[in-house]
């Protein structure tokens, strides 16, 4: 971060380190792509249960979807304040992102805590193998976009995040977007389309 | 070279010494290291080829049990693959790439460290399994990895691999496969963004382009394996059910996963070897390479089509009849940009003046080996056959012609090619020439008649083999092959070091090369360039007026970059993390952990001005 953005020559035009996060999120697009094709081939293969329409609840994962989808806006605020150099509502956007990343993390902590005490563990059947792992890596990329926003924070309390440094929160932002569609992705295949019920698997 | 000791001097001056070794951030250093580390590996897994060989060079032969034959065979594989082939062609990646497209450095000099300290860590993480035992409490000295390097489940579970065997094999593989994509996002972004004005895509040397795709497959393809392994691991550690039958898991998961990386891997180690070769043939043809453009997007057809044909190493499951058939296609399809190539690499030469130096000797030996392995691949592709070649033999004689004719060879090529540019001096002709005889003669008589004992039914990966199987011959001539290698490499070695102190001064461009990393001095500077030329064809250095001048002293002070030692210090904290999976403390994980935080932030906050 000791630089400022297009302070060099690139044949592109853009940032070098631009180019490099687009990379790596299609490089994440497989990764999350090999979870969740892993999460629907077991789909409906449990042994025994409890699986999916018995313990998913839609209404409260509704909520945590809505809160990280409202933290995506407050990412794109935060941009957009630091832009125009806009010192007070860039540190009011962050922080809201982060904070609105951080109740998700509470959600789902709340939500694995819940599954556990129903009988649901990582080892239970394969459900909750897939589920906790592909949910688990997508809440650890959450903790991390916390962690990230959280020293953006810092960054422009001790006053260097001006418009010259806009880019580290862009790409901060290409990352918790990316991580924001993901879920959709997950939220949908797994909470919303259930393929499987219990009936038909048996 | 003298360059440096001018007025002009770059405002950080070539450090020297071991600490600047670790520490350095310079692509050509990089590459240098790369190119050292993988050359020992090379001979660590050449030398577990000869174990093997020397058991299987008689019937029923006691040399070597099944046990210790499981670890060398495994353990040649993910060495020859992972720690060879791979970092060898990273070796040219980073000496070489920043010079052809004309740049100071890579796009991220600190991630490319890392790759480096990562991709080493994780080798010697992975070889210290051979003497790891007694930590482990083992009857053996050696716990080394002993699934094969495909690692089939349910071969790695618990149940039937207790020992910590495949830990080592798969929090090393994961590892690795870390080291892989940081580099592989380094390069993709100095290759899209480093490029010097002029340097169009389309002017790029057929060796970067392959790179590039090479790249963009590690990209994609790594994180396949990643999340098969970890899957594997939270089997291994947590005891979940990802692989197991009984709790309606399966373990045709795990092949689906692995080759839908095993097979673009393929790719990744012979797509930077046709790079090579497509760089070498034209400059001792003296003639351009034939069909340029065909040969760019054939690799780029290879690299997308490299994705639809994993499941022909899986036939033997039983697909069924419709996945087979179009798997059976693509397979055939896939042959028809590589033999695109073989035919651009033929045109080149004919009718040329052609040189046969070292380097086109090797070159041409790629293309001839190349066409062997290609044509038993074919084969493959039909599911009837390959049901019956399928682990025999004649997939071993398949790929390794493939591989060590193929990928071997190339790399040669290119080390023969870039040496006098990466050190100033040229490796010695003669022992080359002899350097290649051998080989050629080694790699032909050690695996040709792998085709006859495969097509006769001996089984790979097997220790032994009984005498009324008529294999006895065939594997005598074969043991005798990878002995003839082993002399061959060892002439290598013996060329290397002489050369290094003794070979004849290399000129900027003594091969009279058409490329831009020969418009610089052999080593090239610090720098690279004295100025950032001005590229106007795609043989600037065969054409009048294809580059603008780059003098010999910078007009003005060129910045270089300090070293960094975060790099390898980061490196170290995941290494120390794949420590506290294999001890299994949580304790240890949560330190490592820490340490990789604290060291990610000092190298973001760190100042570095590329």
């Amino acid at each position: 971060m000791s630089h400022a953005a297009g302070a060099h020559y690139t044949s592109t035009g853009l940032d070098n380190r631009k180019v490099a996060f687009w990379t790596f999120i299609g490089s994440e697009c497989l990764l999350f792509g090999s979870l969740i094709a892993t999460y629907l081939v077991y789909e409906g293969r449990s042994v025994s249960g409890p699986t999916t329409h018995e313990i998913l609840n839609i209404p409260l994962t509704s909520i945590s979807t809505f809160d990280l989808l409202m933290s995506s806006l407050c990412m794109v605020l935060a941009l957009a304040a630091v832009q125009r150099g806009d010192r007070v509502w860039a540190r009011a956007w962050l922080g809201m992102t982060a904070l609105l990343g951080t109740v998700f993390l509470g959600f789902q902590a709340y939500e694995f805590n819940a599954f556990v005490d129903e009988g649901l563990g990582l080892t239970t059947n394969l459900f909750g193998s897939t589920f906790f792992t592909l949910t688990g890596f997508h809440g650890g990329h959450v903790a991390v976009g916390v962690i990230w926003l959280v020293t953006l924070l810092i960054r422009s309390f001790q006053g260097k995040l001006e418009p010259d440094r806009a880019l580290n929160v862009e790409i901060a932002g290409l990352y918790w977007h990316f991580v924001d569609v993901v879920w959709i992705v997950i939220f949908t295949v797994v909470y919303l389309i259930q393929t499987t019920p219990i009936e038909a698997a048996i | 070279m003298a360059t440096t000791a001018t007025p002009h001097a770059p405002d950080v001056a070539a450090p020297t010494g071991f600490w600047s070794w670790i520490t350095t951030t310079d692509h050509k250093r990089i590459g240098i290291l790369y190119g050292a580390t993988a050359l020992v590996f090379f001979i660590v897994g050449g030398f577990e080829a000869l174990l093997i060989r020397l058991q299987l060079g008689s019937a029923e032969n006691t040399l070597i049990g099944a046990e210790a034959f499981n670890q060398l065979f495994t353990m040649h594989g993910t060495t020859m693959v992972f720690l060879a082939i791979m970092p060898l062609s990273a070796a040219f990646f980073n000496y070489i790439i920043p010079l052809q497209i004309g740049a100071r450095d890579v796009a991220f000099p600190r991630l490319n460290a890392f790759s480096y300290w990562l991709f080493v860590l994780g080798g010697l993480f992975m070889n210290v399994s051979f003497v790891a035992g007694p930590l482990f409490g083992a009857h053996a000295i050696s716990v080394a990895p002993d699934g094969g390097w495909f690692g089939y489940a349910n071969l790695t579970s618990t149940q039937y691999s207790p020992g910590p065997n495949i830990d080592f094999w798969v929090l090393g593989l994961q590892i690795l496969g870390i080291a892989s994509l940081a580099a592989g996002f380094n390069f993709i972004t100095t290759i899209i963004n480093m490029r010097a004005p002029g340097m169009k895509l389309m002017r790029m040397p057929a060796f970067t382009w392959m790179a590039f795709v090479t790249q963009f497959i590690i990209v994609t393809a790594f994180p396949v394996i990643t999340v098969a392994l970890v899957f594997l691991t939270f089997d291994r550690t947590f005891g979940t059910t990802f692989y197991s039958v009984a709790a309606g898991g399966d373990v045709l998961l795990w092949q689906h996963l692995f080759w839908l990386f095993g097979h673009p891997e393929v790719y990744i180690l012979i797509l930077p070897a046709m790079g090579i070769v497509s760089d070498v043939l034209p400059v001792f043809s003296r003639k351009p390479l034939f069909g340029y453009a065909v040969v760019v997007y054939s690799g780029l057809l290879i690299g997308v089509m490299g994705w639809g044909v994993w499941a022909h190493h899986m036939f033997q499951v039983g697909l069924g009849p419709i996945a087979d058939s179009v798997f059976s296609a693509t397979t055939m399809l896939i042959a028809v940009p590589t033999g695109v190539k073989i035919f651009n690499w033929i045109a080149t030469m004919w009718g040329g003046q052609l040189r046969f130096t070292s380097a086109m000797l090797f070159a041409i030996g790629f293309i001839g080996m190349f066409i062997i392995g290609g044509l038993s691949g074919v084969m493959h592709a039909s599911p009837p056959a390959d049901l019956q070649q399928t682990d025999t033999y004649f997939v071993v004689a398949h790929f390794h012609y493939v591989l060590v004719g193929g990928g071997i060879m190339g790399l040669f090529a290119g080390i023969y090619y870039w040496f006098p540019k990466m050190f100033g001096r040229l490796l010695s002709e003669p022992l080359g020439k002899l350097h290649f005889v051998l080989m050629f003669i080694g790699v032909n008589l050690a695996h040709f008649p792998m085709h006859f004992s495969g097509l006769l039914g001996m089984p790979r990966r097997v220790y032994t083999y009984s005498a009324d199987l008529g294999v006895t011959g065939f594997n005598r001539v074969s043991t005798i092959g990878t002995m003839i290698i082993a002399l061959a490499v060892a002439v290598f070695v013996i060329n290397v070091l002489r050369s290094l102190r003794r070979g004849e001064i290399a000129s900027k461009n003594p091969w009279g090369s058409p490329k831009l990393e020969w418009a610089i001095s052999s080593p090239p500077p610090v720098y690279n360039f004295s100025v950032i030329p001005t590229v106007r064809s795609r043989l600037p250095l065969w054409v009048t007026d294809g580059v603008s001048e780059i003098p010999d002293v910078p007009p003005v002070p060129v910045h270089v970059p300090g070293g960094s030692m975060w790099p390898i210090l980061t490196a170290s904290g995941v290494i120390v993390i794949a420590v506290a999976a294999l001890a299994k403390s949580p304790l240890i994980a949560i330190g490592g952990a820490l340490a990789v935080a604290v060291c990610i932030f000092a190298w973001a906050f760190e100042p570095f001005e590329v």
